[in-house]
């Protein structure tokens, strides 16, 4: 499907990968129903979303029939700018227990 | 060209240098788009986390019925037409232009049945009283945070059905190839990629008990 890169994946992946986030995606309906709470099921959602997303960006988009330097540039960039963030949440917990009453 | 005319900037075929991700210019674009798009969505995810976390009465207003099971419908359209977007991409590089086409368009429909749902879940939610600063279960600041994702989000979803359409007439006449099905190809699976974190941050994680 890439316009350089050699394609390895058929239809039929494709479709295994279409049922696999689907019932990922049912997975989650399930979590946010089990009596987990918090911040422990918000890392178990998340985690689901990120293995969907990554079945997604190396079958749906191909990133993994491209260069390997092509993912390289792409992605650890991308998840570093996104783990920085992560800093906003000490001041998060600070406005929730520490506002003036 | 002589050695002069190569230190002074002259450009031969054939001794530029090769392009280190061997895709078109094109595909890079798009991928670059994508990328600073991504962290445009991801700052938008944490700073709704944020105002989430810092509230103390957060609003869990999402039923199983109607909500949940109208997102679990957008979700099957829109991972659907991811699948109907790789067969159209399929076929364009197969050179079965009539094939590609109609599979593109079969994707448009899917875009636009998402952003109907998405128009009657916040026409539900707006009967119900949320605003942008106010609503009826607590903190104000829900329907702003909830209406700028799921805005921004459906923003991309329409703009994809505008650009898929316009490549797909595009590629039909002749004036667009089969590398730019598969370039907006990219786009339409990453607004996919993007409503999977949407649905447990926005919906999932706020469901009435």
């Amino acid at each position: 499907m890439t316009t350089t890169g050699k394609v390895t994946s058929t239809l039929k992946t494709d479709m295994i990968v279409y049922g696999c986030i689907l019932t990922l995606s049912g997975l989650q309906v399930v979590l946010a129903y089990q009596h987990t709470q918090g911040t422990q099921l918000m890392v178990r959602m998340l985690a689901v979303a990120v293995i969907q997303a990554g079945l997604g960006v190396m079958y749906f988009m191909h990133l993994r029939d491209e260069r390997r330097n092509l993912l390289l540039a792409l992605i650890p960039a991308t998840v570093f700018v996104l783990l920085m963030m992560n800093m906003i949440w000490s001041d998060s917990f600070r406005l929730l227990h520490m506002r003036p009453k | 060209m002589s050695e002069v005319g190569l230190t002074m900037g002259g450009h031969v075929p054939g001794i530029t240098e090769e392009s280190p991700f061997a895709i078109p210019s094109k595909k890079l674009v798009m991928w670059l788009f994508i990328i600073s798009d991504a962290v445009t969505f991801g700052a938008l995810l944490f700073a709704y986390g944020y105002v989430k976390n810092a509230s103390p009465d957060w609003p869990e207003p999402f039923k199983f019925s109607p909500s949940i099971v109208n997102v679990m419908l957008m979700t099957f359209v829109l991972v659907s037409s991811s699948l109907t977007m790789l067969v159209a991409t399929r076929a364009a590089k197969a050179g079965n232009k009539t094939s590609g086409i109609r599979w593109t368009f079969i994707t448009v429909a899917g875009g636009i049945v998402f952003a109907l749902l998405h128009i009657r879940e916040w026409l539900g939610l707006i009967r119900e009283g949320v605003r942008l600063f106010q609503n009826p279960w607590g903190s104000p600041m829900f329907g702003a945070t909830f209406f700028a994702i799921t805005g921004l989000h459906l923003t991309h979803v329409m703009g994809g059905v505008i650009a898929l359409t316009v490549v797909a007439l595009g590629y039909k006449r002749g004036r667009y190839n089969s590398d730019d099905i598969e370039v907006w190809s990219l786009y339409w699976h990453f607004v996919d990629l993007v409503w999977m974190f949407v649905v447990p941050m926005v919906y999932l994680l706020n469901i009435s008990r």
